[in-house]
């Protein structure tokens, strides 16, 4: 492309670009835009079912957002559950990916077998999350094997079953704990690449200079891949945000115990359901505006990164073939 | 090498073994926390109810038959027409959006226009954009064009992937040098065809990482076929399996209950340790940085 008779040439090919492109942009046009402008319309209209009557549509201006505000904070709960249940399972994910990429990854330690851990940790990231949540609502139900386990152990006592899903604390640990399971292979695998792109010179001179196993993770991984643990916690907060099948499924779309495992999402999900479509724009739109914020952060830090990574990615994308 | 050496040496030796145990020690413990979940569903799914509600074990049973036969016989789940219904879908936004990323990314990677770094740019920032945000207006609209409960609307958008795009650019960067579309223009190709005929099956190695991974989000989806499909013979498995939490769960055959989640997610197991290998190495090349 940077060639000039190859820049000559493709300028009376540059129709076909458009043409090339066109199916993409056409198809995100009228399945992405025209229903995100619509949801942004209609968070301004009074829209909703009472019984059988369909109420409104009316404009009523900011009022559906001032509702979801005001409704004694709910909204406001919701963000912090969700941001609560992502953070639970993120903390150990980002530690133990971080572990397991340096462990995978060290050339002193010579692991074996490292292809087949690596397939086994990736492999509850395929999985249905709605299969897996109720495989887990099954396991740890009234009359699921771990209360079953718990009564030959002796913890509780036979027909007095711990209902895991009536308290807040193991509700949210248990949405949160099939979260890790499903992306910590997901973030070690990214995690390594990242850090097999370090020059293996490094590491050689570190142990050369007589740098002990924790002193060269800390002083030359570490800061080499800071922007990659920085794009991870962005990109992880932005599925996190989206939370949903999880939660929804394990509480039955209640976010039982008393609200405390509602996510912002499945909020936008009940009110969906119940064509409440004013309530349910306003929530769209500010749900949009968190994501955009954060995917703008990723957009700028993968920009300024892009140039020096260059020749890594070249390397890899040899590999793949 | 002097003693002194010797001794440190086998020092370094003895922490290096000690690092060795512990990491196997703590990999084969979340080895098995990875896999432990499905090997119990997969036992309780040959179980009777009654051997289920007994308590646990992880020896299989013998009731495998008879709770296929119970699942089969079960028009309330009909699990065997989501499994179809799921792999229409999933299959066919597979299709669709590997071939038309591939289309878009070559467009982008082989043409100078004007909009190209816009088109370009545009499509990195709507790569983040959660689909959830427009549902409430993409429900409407399919409404209006009378295409709910269809399988339109879950298999159409994927045309636009911009994820999948992201991921063809990359390798068409990394291995589509533009001297093979030159020559075959001077063979005196269309456009159409050269990408048809000879850039397609070049990609082949990375269409077959992107079709796994878009078939398995398809397989897997859960929001919006819910919201866009009613009817109980168009379901998905998603659907059918989220149907199984309800207030009824307490009465349900356990036996039955496990062989449908074992069910809907055997399929792809089987997929992704036939094709582990691929799909590992994809992940990290899907990224933005790998």
């Amino acid at each position: 492309m940077a060639s000039p008779l190859s820049r000559r040439k493709s300028i009376s090919y540059a129709k076909w670009g458009y043409f090339f492109i066109a199916p993409f942009f056409v198809v995100y046009a009228i399945f992405s835009l025209i229903p995100l402008i619509s949801t942004f319309y209609n968070s301004f209209f009074e829209n909703y079912m009472s019984g059988l009557t369909q109420i409104g549509p009316t404009f009523v201006g900011f009022s559906n957002y001032a509702a979801i505000f005001a409704n004694g904070g709910d909204f406001a709960k919701y963000f912090a559950n969700t941001f609560i249940i992502w953070i639970i399972g993120f903390i150990p994910q980002i530690f133990l990916s971080l572990l397991f990429a340096s462990w995978f990854t060290d050339l002193r330690l010579k692991l074996k077998a490292t292809g087949f851990f690596k397939v086994v940790i990736y492999l509850p990231n395929v999985i249905m999350a709605a299969a897996i949540s109720m495989l887990f609502f099954s396991l740890f139900s009234d009359i699921g094997p771990i209360n079953s386990m718990l009564v030959s152990f002796g913890i509780r006592e036979a027909g007095n079953p711990y209902s895991f899903f009536d308290h807040v604390g193991s509700t949210r640990i248990i949405i949160a704990f099939i979260n890790f399971l499903l992306w910590y292979g997901n973030t070690t695998i990214m995690l390594m690449a990242s850090i097999m792109g370090i020059d293996t010179s490094l590491f050689e001179s570190a142990q050369i200079d007589g740098a002990n196993p924790s002193q060269t993770f800390w002083k030359i991984t570490m800061p080499l891949i800071r922007p990659l643990l920085l794009y991870t916690l962005v990109t992880s907060l932005i599925g996190g945000i989206q939370m949903f099948d999880i939660p929804n499924i394990i509480t039955n779309k209640q976010g039982s115990p008393n609200r405390t495992s509602m996510t912002v999402v499945m909020y936008l999900n009940n009110h969906l359901f119940s064509k409440n479509y004013g309530l349910a724009g306003a929530v769209s739109v500010i749900l949009f505006i968190v994501a955009a914020i954060l995917s703008l952060l990723v957009f700028y830090m993968m920009r300024d990164k892009d140039a020096p990574k260059n020749k890594i990615k070249k390397k890899k994308g040899a590999n793949l073939l | 090498m002097s003693s002194s050496g010797d001794i440190a040496g086998q020092v370094n030796q003895t922490t290096l073994t000690i690092r060795r145990v512990v990491s196997y020690v703590v990999l084969i413990l979340f080895a098995f926390l990875s896999v432990f979940p499905f090997v119990l569903l997969i036992v309780n799914a040959t179980r009777s109810h009654f051997q289920i509600m007994q308590g646990f074990s992880i020896i299989p049973g013998t009731s495998f038959a008879a709770n296929m036969k119970a699942v089969l016989k079960n028009t309330q789940m009909p699990i065997f027409k989501g499994m179809l219904n799921s792999f229409i879908v999933a299959g066919g936004s597979a299709i669709l959006s590997v071939y038309f990323s591939s289309f878009t990314a070559y467009g982008i990677h082989v043409y100078d226009f004007r909009l190209k770094k816009f088109a370009f740019t545009f499509i990195l920032i709507i790569m983040m954009v959660p689909s959830q945000v427009s549902a409430l207006g993409f429900i409407k609209l399919m409404r209006s064009m009378n295409i709910l409960d269809t399988f339109w609307p879950l298999i159409i958008p994927s045309i636009a992937a911009p994820a999948t795009f992201f991921f063809m650019k990359q390798y068409m960067e990394s291995s589509l040098p533009i001297e093979i579309v030159e020559a075959a223009r001077i063979d005196g190709c269309n456009e159409l065809r050269i990408f048809n005929s000879i850039i397609f099956p070049i990609l082949k190695p990375a269409v077959a990482v992107q079709c796994i991974f878009t078939f398995v989000t398809g397989w897997n989806n859960y929001f919006l076929p819910a919201l866009i499909i009613s009817k109980r013979n168009m379901k998905t498995l998603p659907i059918l399996i989220a149907e199984l939490r309800s207030a009824d769960f307490l009465k349900f055959d356990m036996g039955q209950v496990y062989l449908m989640i074992m069910l809907s997610i055997v399929p792809v197991i089987i997929v992704y340790l036939c094709l582990s290998k691929f799909i590992i190495r994809g992940v990290t090349l899907g990224s933005v940085k790998g």
